[in-house]
């Protein structure tokens, strides 16, 4: 089992190199250097060289490369083009603002989701099965930031009981006001995760409950309730698998409904990162985001070994 | 290879076939499976699925070979087509060492020699008409689509199937034995000498495997051919063999004329195997398990010789020392220490030549 | 034997003359004329494509120049039946012109991915070795962002426009293209017809076009369709961000954007491309399942 976790983790790193290298060589196709946005263009040339001999601009690209990454090991994400201030306190404050609403969104996606698909798997083929698919591709269909915003036209123009824009609070909210700010976002959120873990989960149990042991279960005396238990405890590996990746795909995705709202999270970040050219700012973020999207797989490969053994290769 | 030449090489190469030699020669083929498991790869084992395995086939015969599954006759054949390598040991064809520099590359040996699988509908590519698939192999070696068409139905003419009628057909539409006779076209389309039949006709119903069975003899005749025909199916083995090689575990057991080894096999196994059989005739009933105990781990086979853990004859010697294949005088080999005079069993100077 | 002079000498008229059997194609053509509710979707979406491209034809105003007399106008205006957008151009038009773009955004990535992820991952799944570590490790790497990351990343750093757009959206979208083909491929290789193929002495890049490709395509184009109604999902979104068309380009996703300010005054107007990304997705989606639904042929 050590065995396995090892091996994933071992394979993580040349998958981190990878983004890495994927994430500087596009900064450095962008056009432009720092140097050129940093300084006006009237600067006479030999001024900017020397800033860019400085910077260490003028070295082969693999140098650069060795050396941002070093850099990136110590924690030292460089520094914003456009506050003047190290990326890193920015964008750890940031993410923890979008873990405020991406943790509860996971909740309440994948716990509704589980309940629907549920109850979608065991009335099958009934009125309520039926509406269910309906719904079900609709959602894949809706465009979340699309959603977002309808539920701002009528809960905050036409009916004026929540809030549009804005966090509202720093941290964690402490009052109820402070958490009418959180409900959309985190509605928003919750949409495409409830959609693919109850078409998800619905598929499994079915499956599940097609396969004999089930049958088995319940000539052995089991009551409902207990053949329920070993239902899910059968479905839940791949389950999991999807709501691992889901939660790296919220918080990876969140840029969309953060723009919808205001909201000062990673992807709010991101946005202003875009919008003022900021390169150090964006190239940290996306980094640090898949790099917890790659963590996040492999936990989710760990987890889903340690529940069923058929995993581990 | 232009069109012409592709009908002619199959003339030329009969007419220099020196009668001595023979057409396909194996000599100490190998292949070991290794099993994936343990970290980082580390085998658990090799699964010796063909040891050191040695035979010959001679031009015009059809050698019969059965065994039990798993004992490697699938596995042979696909060495000798080159559809996996071989660990080591060498295959001839008419005399030219296969793979070596000046000997016959892969790609001529498969104008050469030719392989018919057991399940008809698998071996069909489901999205091309039964004639496409047929002409597939004639078109890329430079046949022109036209003429490899053309071939392709005369070739569905030959084996009983009127081109009008399927030459369009797709796979699924077929029952089948007229699948199997399909994939007996395809492999005839490049006219080789040599066929392997591996259990080409074991998944077919009993009528319609007799008639196949009848077209593969006429064939045969028709355009010279020489057959390895791969089964588990003693009476059909014996109906369609010139001789008989049977295989236990990986290795060569015994071979020799057909009759002989039906009337007197030499080796326990094959007389256990024949004992097996079922008969029509009431007198020959069987009162005793011809063969006792499971088939043993592939992965770490018994030493010495192989099958001494199912044989009502093994003994010391047959632990310590692997048998050789032997020549039973004038009449095949077989690989069994009773056999062989002075190998220390104690039935050994029992052994009389047949 | 076949006597000579029974058989025409043209193998063709023979073909021709030969009954013909229904292959797989046109089976799966004959379960989709069935199939109602797909083929009604596949007639919107013909519909929305020739409104599109014959654009000119359909609307009324240019979708370019505005009034700002007639700012945010509600639906149902009279000249303006779906309202004027925050700088008083027609919503309609706007709608259609942006039809355009959104479309091609959410179709051309698809497209190539296609052709580059599929020939990949076909290669990757038949040779199998190192060829295929290669192609999945580089795959993995990829796979490594969400995908709307990495389309963020691209066009965040290199640079709005369409053209950016369709490359990010391709890069996006290769690693699945890849993944599926190169499972599906390596399924088939194992079939015996392929060994028989590849017994008959061809070469891989033959056998990958004579018998891979005609059995792996149906799987794939499924999936890939599947991902069109994401990618135009995607494609609005980076627009959405500003990260995709420019303006004064109409698109759908860029008109959301605009017309977010719009939600206060007047929030039907504001929510209405929205719903034509929904609809043209939803429409995609739906012509996916059918796709799988016939191609799930029992032989």
């Amino acid at each position: 089992m050590w065995a396995f976790t090892l091996r994933r983790l071992i394979y993580a790193v040349p998958v981190l190199l990878g983004v890495s290298m994927l994430v500087f060589v596009l900064i450095h196709l962008a056009p432009g250097d720092v140097v050129d946005i940093l300084v006006p263009p009237e600067v006479p040339k030999e001024i900017a060289d020397s800033l860019r001999r400085r910077f260490r601009l003028d070295e082969p690209i693999y140098l650069q490369y060795l050396a941002w990454l070093g850099r990136l090991m110590v924690g030292d994400f460089g520094i914003s083009f456009f506050t003047g201030r190290p990326v890193a306190e920015e964008l750890f404050g940031a993410l923890g603002n979008t873990l405020v609403i991406a943790l509860p969104a996971a909740l309440l996606g994948f716990s509704l989701g589980i309940v629907l698909g549920a109850l979608a798997a065991y009335n099958r083929d009934t009125w309520l099965d039926k509406v269910f698919s309906a719904t079900a591709i609709i959602g894949v269909s809706l465009p979340h930031y699309w959603v977002g915003i309808v539920l701002v036209a009528i809960f905050s123009v036409v009916f004026n009981v929540l809030p549009a824009q804005g966090m509202g609070f720093e941290g964690l909210p402490s009052s109820w006001d402070q958490i009418k700010h959180l409900i959309l976002p985190v509605v928003t959120l919750s949409l495409i995760p409830m959609g693919v873990t109850s078409r998800l989960v619905r598929a499994n149990i079915l499956e599940i409950l097609s396969q004999e042991f089930v049958g088995t279960l319940h000539a052995k005396g089991l009551s409902n309730r207990r053949v329920l238990y070993h239902t899910l405890k059968n479905a839940a590996p791949s389950a999991l698998a999807l709501m691992g990746l889901q939660f790296g795909y919220l918080l990876g995705g969140s840029i969309l409904v953060e723009t919808v709202f205001n909201w000062p999270g990673s992807g709010g970040l991101m946005n202003l990162a875009i919008f003022r050219r900021d390169v150090p700012v964006l190239s940290a973020t996306i980094l640090v985001l898949a790099a917890i999207f790659v963590v996040i797989n492999i936990l989710v490969d760990v987890l889903q070994a340690l529940i069923d053994p058929r995993m581990r290769r | 290879m232009s069109g012409s030449a592709v009908a002619a090489h199959g003339a030329v190469a009969r007419a220099g076939q020196d009668p001595a030699v023979p057409l396909l020669s194996v000599e100490n083929l190998t292949k070991h499976f290794a099993v994936k498991g343990g970290w980082l790869n580390r085998s658990g084992g090799l699964v010796q699925a063909v040891d050191d395995v040695s035979f010959n086939v001679r031009s015009g015969e059809t050698l019969g070979v059965v065994g039990e599954s798993g004992c490697g006759k699938s596995t042979t054949a696909r060495l000798i087509m080159h559809l996996i390598a071989r660990d080591s040991g060498r295959i001839s064809f008419a005399g030219r060492l296969v793979g070596a520099p000046h000997g016959l590359s892969r790609r001529d040996l498969h104008r050469q020699m030719q392989m018919v699988f057991q399940d008809s509908y698998a071996s069909l590519n489901p999205r091309l008409p039964v004639a496409t698939s047929i002409a597939f192999a004639p078109f890329i070696h430079g046949l022109g689509k036209a003429a490899a068409l053309k071939r392709a139905m005369q070739l569905l003419e030959a084996v009983g199937l009127d081109p009008l009628q399927f030459a369009n057909r797709y796979p699924h539409e077929l029952s089948g034995g007229q699948r199997q006779r399909i994939n007996i076209a395809r492999a005839l389309a490049l006219e080789p000498r040599l066929v392997i039949l591996d259990e080409a006709v074991s998944a077919l119903d009993k009528s319609i495997e007799a008639q196949v069975l009848n077209l593969l003899v006429d064939l045969k005749a028709h355009f010279d051919l020489t057959y390895i025909f791969i089964s588990h199916d003693l009476n059909v083995v014996r109906y369609i063999s010139d001789r008989v090689m049977v295989m236990y575990l990986g290795k060569v057991v015994e071979i020799g004329p057909v009759h002989r080894i039906y009337r007197s096999p030499q080796h326990p196994y094959t007389q256990a195997l024949l004992s097996a059989m079922p008969s029509m005739d009431p007198r020959r009933r069987t009162l005793r398990a011809p063969l006792s105990g499971d088939p043993p781990n592939p992965i770490s086979p018994p030493s010495g010789c192989r099958f001494r853990t199912r044989c009502p004859f093994a003994e010391q010697v047959c632990e310590a020392v692997p048998p050789s294949l032997l020549a039973v005088a004038k009449s095949g080999a077989v690989a069994c220490h009773m056999r062989v005079a002075g190998s220390g069993h104690s039935r050994a100077d029992k052994a009389v030549a047949h | 034997m076949a006597d000579a002079a029974v058989l025409p000498a043209d193998a063709n008229l023979v073909l021709n003359r030969a009954q013909q059997g229904k292959s797989y194609w046109r089976r799966v053509w004959e379960r989709l004329l069935d199939d109602k509710l797909t083929l009604a979707v596949m007639a919107v979406l013909a519909l929305l494509l020739v409104m599109v491209v014959f654009a000119p034809w359909f609307t009324v105003h240019d979708p370019y120049t505005g009034s700002v007399l007639r700012r945010l106008k509600p639906v149902g205006t009279l000249g303006h039946w779906l309202g004027t957008d925050e700088v008083g151009r027609d919503l309609w038009s706007r709608m259609v012109y942006g039809g355009r773009m959104s479309l091609l955004a959410g179709v051309v990535p698809v497209f190539l991915a296609l052709l580059v992820g599929g020939f990949l991952g076909i290669l990757a799944g038949y040779m199998g070795g190192l060829v295929n570590s290669a192609i999945m490790r580089l795959t993995d790497v990829l796979y490594a962002f969400p995908s709307i990351l990495l389309a963020i990343a691209i066009t965040g750093i290199l640079g709005s426009g369409l053209q950016n757009t369709i490359l990010a959206l391709t890069i996006s979208f290769i690693p699945p293209i890849i993944r599926i083909s190169e499972s599906v491929t390596a399924q088939t290789r194992h079939l015996d017809f392929v060994e028989a193929a590849r017994a008959s002495g061809a070469r891989p890049l033959t056998i990958m076009r004579y018998h891979i490709l005609n059995n792996v395509l149906g799987p794939i184009l499924v999936y890939a369709t599947s991902l069109i109604s994401i990618c135009i999902i995607l494609a609005a979104g980076l627009s959405f961000l500003g990260l995709g068309v420019t303006p004064p380009s109409a698109e759908w996703g860029l008109m959301l954007n605009n017309l977010r300010q719009a939600l206060w005054v007047s929030p039907l107007v504001a929510a209405l491309p929205g719903v034509m990304i929904f609809i043209t997705s939803m429409c995609f989606n739906l012509m996916s399942d059918g796709l799988r639904q016939a191609m799930d042929v029992r032989l």
